[in-house]
């Protein structure tokens, strides 16, 4: 076939955008990415091994190399701040997977008022992190806050949810599952929902119970949406900084210190720009590492 | 699905109930306390008169910026929400419809999916120099820039779910007819996707509405948005706890009018985003 002359050979532009219509679709997309996110991480790379000062609006940049792995080596609160983040992603995670399976059971097996509980439930979702943090800020206050006012009625002492150094991540816990349980529950109540009556009817034909529909037929058949759910609330819990940052600003000391809130800390509070990029290296390496090793594991654990 | 009898019934919409007050009763309870004066905050009095001081001293007060976090997130969201839907629309279009290259496809969708997971703080540090080098440093076409790219990944997944659920034979009996495959998109397939649109789009403003970390390091007074705002009454050297309730109350509009007039979309916007 006859390859159609370019436009500026007499094509007309309409026809030769047509024929290229896939790559000016996709252009914008591509400028965007390309422009935002992949020439900042190459730009990370850069910065990684350099030290950067501003003096009088100039940037002085210092190449040194070793000297931020070597602090990256030694950064104990860093240490610190992973170690919190994970337990804060697992621990959290798992309550929101099971209450949010838990309700979406329940409410499917309701007969009416699915809807209202469908409504309240996106509240959490939408309302903006800073405003739940501050929220519950007020609610874990230790003089006036609703909740020590509910332990102190019932004739205990007032809890430090905020300020002991041992509660504090449970409570910055708390938080997300309030946060994020309603998401986890709207995702596997439809796909609750989407399993058909038959199956159901029929399993409860043979003579299975309740707890047997549950565990035999329910989770079997959600399978996939219940990984996919907790996958991406990992992902999602790993990033947390918002309410961490308004609640506790990461203290007691280090007790509530979150990977993103000690980025922010080196980044612009201790303008620490060439080893904030170290360490943002290192964070996204290790997420590759974790993404490669989920997929993998996602594999092995595919119902067959 | 289950057939709950008896006590386990009771159980059952005990629990359900629980759920949904243990949901609401925070926001109701904020919003109490946005209603009182300081005094009745730090006694914790649940008898008051209720009164709208907060609001006044957080939208007319000299001393607030708020009425200008408010006008600044109200651009943001919505030039961002408008940039990401045109963009992501024609991405999303040309990877379900059209002929791109596997490889291409691949390596586009698996950028954005391993960039939506990346913590937001660890681009940060490059966007502020970047932004400093050609002169748009703390300005509010910096924040858009960068919520389009944030709200980018998620706006393609969802529209292509979108283009996916229409049938092919619709595309090319436009074609036989002799319609232009631009045309077929605008004419054709974009009005068909208008409730993915609506969903999206709800979902990316709220999202640039409530975006905090990026909007905290970049902007300073004159463009701060209304999380960095809503942060600021929590930081502050001496807290102000009216104020900052308030101004949390304010912060949730935008999610309690979705809640009420949009909330096909956004259940339709999120299930869908995470289960296909």
């Amino acid at each position: 076939m006859k390859k159609a002359p370019p436009f500026w050979k007499g094509e007309s532009v309409s026809d030769f955008v047509d024929r290229h219509l896939a790559w000016f679709m996709l252009g914008p997309a591509m400028l965007v990415l390309l422009a935002l996110t992949i020439y900042p991480v190459l730009n990370l790379m850069a910065m990684a091994f350099a030290d950067i000062r501003f003096e009088q609006a100039r940037e002085i940049w210092t190449f040194r190399p070793l000297d931020n792995l070597r602090q990256l080596a030694g950064d104990e609160v860093f240490r610190r701040a992973l170690l919190n983040t994970i337990v804060f992603a697992v621990a959290a995670v798992c309550l929101e997977m099971l209450i949010g399976l838990a309700l979406a059971i329940l409410v499917s097996s309701l007969s009416g008022l699915k809807g209202l509980v469908r409504t309240t439930l996106i509240l959490p979702v939408l309302m903006p992190p800073v405003a739940i943090g501050s929220m519950w800020k007020l609610m874990y206050n230790l003089d006036f806050g609703v909740l020590n006012q509910a332990v102190t009625a019932l004739g205990l002492q007032p809890i430090n949810w905020l300020g002991s150094s041992s509660l504090a991540l449970i409570s910055v816990i708390i938080v997300d599952v309030w946060h994020w349980t309603p998401f986890v529950f709207l995702i596997l109540f439809a796909s609750v929902e989407g399993i058909s009556k038959e199956i159901i009817d029929a399993a409860r034909l043979d003579g299975a119970g309740n707890w047997g529909i549950v565990t035999r037929i329910i989770v079997p058949l959600i399978w996939p949406p219940l990984l996919v759910a907790a996958l991406f609330r990992i992902i999602m819990a790993f990033k947390v900084f918002d309410q961490v940052f308004l609640l506790t600003s990461g203290g007691p000391g280090n007790a509530t210190e979150v990977v993103s809130l000690h980025l922010y800390k080196v980044y612009f509070q201790e303008n620490q720009l060439g080893y904030g990029s170290m360490l943002s290296l290192a964070i996204i390496l290790a997420l590759l590492c974790f993404i490669w090793i989920s997929r993998r594991a996602g594999k092995a654990m595919e119902p067959r | 699905m289950l057939v709950l009898h008896g006590h386990s019934r009771a159980i059952g919409y005990g629990l359900i109930a629980l759920g949904v007050f243990i949901t609401i009763a925070p926001f109701l309870w904020i919003a109490l306390q946005s209603l009182k004066n300081e005094i009745d905050i730090l006694r914790g009095s649940w008898l008051f008169a209720p009164n709208g001081f907060n609001y006044a001293d957080v939208l007319y007060s000299r001393r607030s910026d708020f009425p200008v976090n408010i006008l600044n997130s109200l651009i943001v969201a919505s030039s961002s929400t408008i940039s990401v839907l045109v963009i992501g629309t024609l991405a999303a279009y040309a990877l379900t419809r059209l002929q791109v290259k596997p490889w291409v496809s691949r390596l586009f969708l698996g950028w954005t999916l391993i960039f939506n997971m990346l913590p937001t703080l660890t681009l940060v540090g490059p966007w502020y120099l970047i932004f400093r080098q050609i002169g748009l440093a703390s300005s509010l076409t910096a924040l858009v820039l960068t919520h389009i790219a944030l709200n980018l990944p998620m706006t393609i997944w969802m529209m292509m779910a979108y283009f996916r659920e229409l049938p092919q034979e619709l595309e090319d009996a436009a074609r036989v007819d002799g319609c232009r495959q631009i045309d077929a998109f605008w004419r054709i397939l974009l009005p068909l996707t208008t409730p993915g649109l609506i969903a999206a789009g709800v979902l990316a403003f709220v999202f640039s509405w409530n975006e905090f970390s990026v909007a905290l390091t970049l902007t300073d007074r004159a463009t701060a948005t209304v999380p960095v705002a809503v942060a600021r009454f929590a930081q502050q050297f001496e807290v102000q706890y009216g104020q900052m309730a308030a101004a949390s109350v304010l912060s949730t509009i935008p999610a309690l009018v979705l809640m009420f007039f949009g909330q096909r979309f956004v259940v339709q916007g999120l299930t869908m985003g995470a289960v296909k």
